[in-house]
């Protein structure tokens, strides 16, 4: 990310970075060798998440292992079916006596549960990048991939989406230590009483002050524009990658499965040819195969879609960490201004100028002056409302402080996760092109050697 | 290479007829009723056949056989570098090549040089080299057929482009046309008896072709031939030559078929490779916000560019050098067939005639003219020719196919092959840790 250095230290946001083994350079397992797979290597992210080595980690083992269906009444009494998952954890490195492992405990939960525990952790904690849950509905999809929500594919690739958001929270410095998280994990009943209990929804902020652009802050801290600048750039080119990525797709799937065709005609062909007709007709069948391999390769593109989805939905907190602070910074400004205007009203009073523009001073020229009482009281009623505002301000300033430096905190660590997170999918991406290839050249070359028997 | 007397037999070869007992001369040879069994079976009209020799004996009506007999005597060692596999030592080499652009003010048109190098007596030099249009080719093919009506002639290109939808100067179209000449060439110099048709020698050798001036050379089977009746009814085509027809359907059939999905192929790719194109230049577009992921992200939009680049080699090749070698066996075919249908016109007379003859006879004990037994000849000649020619057909287009699908396979691998050299380049980039330091972005 380019964002522009900050040159007041006074917000000091580089604390120390809450990572288990910072700044080493065997961080990430080192690839040697381009047999890695895919899968391999999306283990290597959550080697990495694991390695962060949080206190929750250190304790247990998480998983979603399973997703089942349902069918229940919904908020309008109606019946729907829907899935649920089944979240594992598990003593880390439990071995039994026997050395079995231990038997996990187990809870079910529902897209919708998960959607309350985010929308919680997103009010508690502003200054946090809450990472993101995989899709609601299958977006960006190409012909073949299904848009159904109950498509097994879809359901399973969810399924790693959601486990994939519990490791991130787990792995997080600050997340990890929720209650709520915790309980989320392991209390299967109550826990929707549990969070509503939080009373969260009170502290989010009215829709109408965090969403408006309509207010205007004056002195936003350079970072967070960038930042804001950065993200809205990086949702657009991972939006546009994904579109794109999909119609790729498609064109390729045609281009794999016309080849299909030569498999059918080469068989016909070789009914009617003495010498010619094995080779051809064995060159057929590697057609046949040929057609066939591209489902198998694009399936397996789809997780790395589904990484970049990550990111894309990440931008999305990322800016509402940026409209938070925008806020806080608004209600400063809002409070100090407030306060300037106070203490102007009461110079005003006291010296009889009248600067600012008032109804009252208005009405007072037109119909006499106030007697020296009751300006006197309205000086000290000012006087106390300069003071209320002067801690306001001091709350304020202090909270917005705590705020950036929070934030500018999480920040950090979010664009390293960020970099070695993409950097990882970009090498699984290049695994798989070249598992591709491999493939490509195997058909071609069987079937060269059955033309070469002709 | 052995040059002598047996090079032109039987129904080829005008100037050494005299030297070679033809089937057709006025000596009454035994006549021979060559290799094909299945004429003599089904002729249940015995004065059909002047001698009653068995039918095993497979003489050598047939120019090629003999040839091969022969060859094979004087020379135990094949030629090997003969890709038509007949075992035809080569002494006649053909090439065509070097296009060039002629515009005169009536019209603008190629020409390419053909160059000749041979040992044969024939000629009068060891080599040659003129320059020749698609016209000259054309009438090149025309004289051949109309001499040689009992043999398979090559053929030759499409004569006719569409203006404006292809361009008949573009050096593809150009380049492609030049090969499937210099095939056509290749394949007539290589037929034992085409090779040694005198309007073939002039197509070589004369500095001007002089065109109108038609070589009055054919020889009697391609005058008799030329010269067959209409209208007589087939009653009996032999199986062979059934099968030889049913399979030449079914042959061009899937020919076509081939050539459709080559098509398609060739349009999803294009469709894949412009999808392609915009994917690479996102990854490049993302590269520029970036600082740490700048570098892997501009290699991963280079990769993508890389396989663009092998695509569109993968996809010109099969355009240029597949699909136009698929079209002219079509033409092949369809070449074959005429000449399927021109014998069974020379056995339908026959059997017309000979038809009448009988009736006569068994009326008024006319004997046999001998216009029939001439008839008889003129099919058996052509049978055995269009057999031969059948088997080196067959022969060469199994050659022509491995050659073709082997060349397809390997430019697919080819293609996968850049694409995996370019990724497997990538990931060493993509895994070292940047060195830049984080903070340093004042740009």
């Amino acid at each position: 990310m380019r964002i522009a250095s900050s040159a007041d230290s006074s917000d000091n946001s580089r604390s120390q970075m809450i990572m288990a083994d910072s700044g080493s350079s065997d961080e990430v397992a080192v690839i040697c060798n381009t047999d890695i797979t895919s899968t391999e290597s999306e283990n290597n992210i959550i080697n990495t998440m694991v390695e962060r080595g949080t206190a929750l980690l250190k304790k247990m083992e998480i998983s979603v292992a399973e997703a089942d269906k349902r069918t229940g009444k919904n908020t309008v009494n109606m019946q729907e079916t829907y899935t649920v998952y089944l979240i594992e954890t598990r003593p880390a490195e439990s071995v039994s006596e026997g050395g079995t492992p231990v038997a996990p405990d187990t809870l079910w939960r529902r897209y919708s549960e998960f959607e309350l525990l985010r929308t919680y952790l997103l009010v508690t904690y502003p200054y946090i990048i809450v990472p993101p849950l995989p899709e609601k509905r299958a977006e960006f999809v190409w012909h073949k991939l299904s848009a159904d929500n109950l498509d097994p594919d879809f359901v399973e690739r969810r399924r790693v989406g959601l486990e994939n958001f519990l490791l991130r929270l787990a792995s997080h410095p600050v997340l990890s230590n929720d209650s709520i998280f915790f309980l989320f994990l392991t209390e299967e009943k109550g826990w929707r009483e549990a969070v509503l209990e939080t009373g969260f929804q009170d502290k989010a902020d009215s829709r109408l002050k965090s969403l408006s652009a309509m207010f205007r802050v004056k002195n936003p801290d350079k970072r967070f524009t960038a930042l804001k600048h950065y993200s809205e750039d990086l949702s657009t080119v991972i939006s546009q990658l994904l579109r794109i990525r999909a119609r790729v797709a498609d064109r390729l799937y045609g281009v794999y499965k016309v080849h299909g065709n030569y498999g059918r005609v080469f068989s016909e062909w070789s009914a009617i040819e003495k010498e010619m007709g094995d080779g051809l007709q064995s060159a057929g069948h590697h057609m046949d195969t040929y057609a066939a391999s591209i489902d198998d390769i694009l399936e397996e593109e789809e997780h790395y879609a589904d990484q970049l989805k990550e990111y894309l939905f990440y931008t999305e907190a990322v800016r509402s960490v940026c409209r938070k602070h925008e806020l806080i910074q608004y209600e400063l400004e809002m409070a100090a201004q407030d306060l300037s205007y106070k203490k102007q009203q009461k110079e005003e009073l006291e010296t009889g100028t009248v600067r600012i523009f008032s109804l009252k001073g208005m009405t007072s020229k037109l119909f006499g002056q106030e007697t020296q009482e009751q300006r006197e009281s309205k000086v000290a009623a000012l006087e106390q409302s300069i003071q209320e505002g002067e801690e306001a301000l001091k709350e304020k300033n202090a909270e917005s402080q705590e705020f950036v430096e929070k934030a500018w905190n999480d920040i950090e660590r979010f664009k390293e996760q960020k970099e070695k997170d993409l950097r990882e999918a970009l090498i699984s991406y290049a695994i798989m092109q070249i598992s591709m290839c491999k493939k490509g050249i195997q058909v071609w070359s069987n079937a060269k050697e059955c033309f070469n028997k002709m | 290479m052995s040059v002598g007397a047996p090079r032109g037999l039987a129904s080829s070869g005008q100037k050494l007829i005299t030297e070679i007992l033809h089937p057709l001369s006025a000596a009454e040879e035994p006549l021979s009723p060559g290799q094909d069994v299945t004429i003599s079976a089904e002729k249940d009209k015995e004065p059909g056949l002047t001698n009653g020799t068995p039918v095993e004996i497979s003489s050598p009506a047939s120019a090629s056989v003999l040839l091969s007999r022969l060859q094979l005597d004087c020379e135990p060692e094949a030629d090997a570098h003969d890709a038509f596999g007949s075992g035809e030592p080569r002494d006649l080499f053909v090439t065509v090549n070097d296009p060039k652009k002629h515009v005169s003010t009536m019209e603008t048109y190629i020409t390419y040089r053909v160059s000749t190098k041979t040992t044969r007596i024939e000629f009068d030099l060891p080599e040659y080299s003129v320059r020749r249009r698609y016209q000259d080719f054309d009438w090149l093919r025309i004289k051949l057929e109309d001499s040689q009506p009992t043999h398979l002639v090559p053929p030759l290109p499409e004569k006719f482009v569409m203006k404006g939808v292809v361009d008949r100067f573009s050096e593809e179209f150009v380049d492609t046309r030049m090969k499937a000449l210099d095939k056509f060439l290749k394949r007539v110099a290589d037929h034992p008896v085409l090779s040694f048709n005198p309007h073939l020698n002039a197509f070589l050798t004369a500095k001007d072709l002089n065109k109108r001036q038609g070589l009055a050379l054919l020889t009697k089977v391609g005058e008799s031939v030329k010269n067959v009746a209409g209208g007589y009814k087939l009653r009996a085509r032999p199986a062979e030559f059934s099968a030889m027809g049913e399979y030449l359907d079914t042959f061009s059939q899937k020919l076509g078929t081939i050539d459709r999905i080559s098509q398609r192929i060739l349009r999803e790719q294009s469709e894949y490779l412009t999808e392609l194109r915009e994917y690479g230049a996102v990854y490049s577009t993302w590269a520029a916000s970036e600082e740490q992921l700048q570098r892997p992200l501009e290699g991963v939009a280079g990769c993508v560019t890389t396989s663009c680049g092998a695509l569109e080699d993968l996809s010109d090749n099969m355009s240029q050098d597949f699909l136009p070698v698929l079209r002219e066996y079509v033409l092949y075919i369809e070449s074959m067939k005429s000449v399927l249908r021109k014998r069974d016109q020379v056995q339908a007379e026959y059997e017309g005639r000979l038809e009448a003859a009988v009736l006569r006879k068994q009326e008024d004990r006319t004997p046999i003219p001998v216009e029939v037994e001439k008839c008889q000849d003129k099919v058996e000649c052509f049978n055995a020719d269009l057999k031969a020619d059948w088997e080196r057909w067959q022969r060469n287009k199994r050659q022509d196919f491995k050659q073709l699908l082997t060349g397809m396979a390997d430019k697919n691998i080819n293609y996968y092959e850049k694409s995996q050299a370019a990724w497997e380049s990538l990931i060493p980039l993509l895994q070292e840790k940047q060195t830049e330091d984080k903070t340093s972005e004042t740009n």
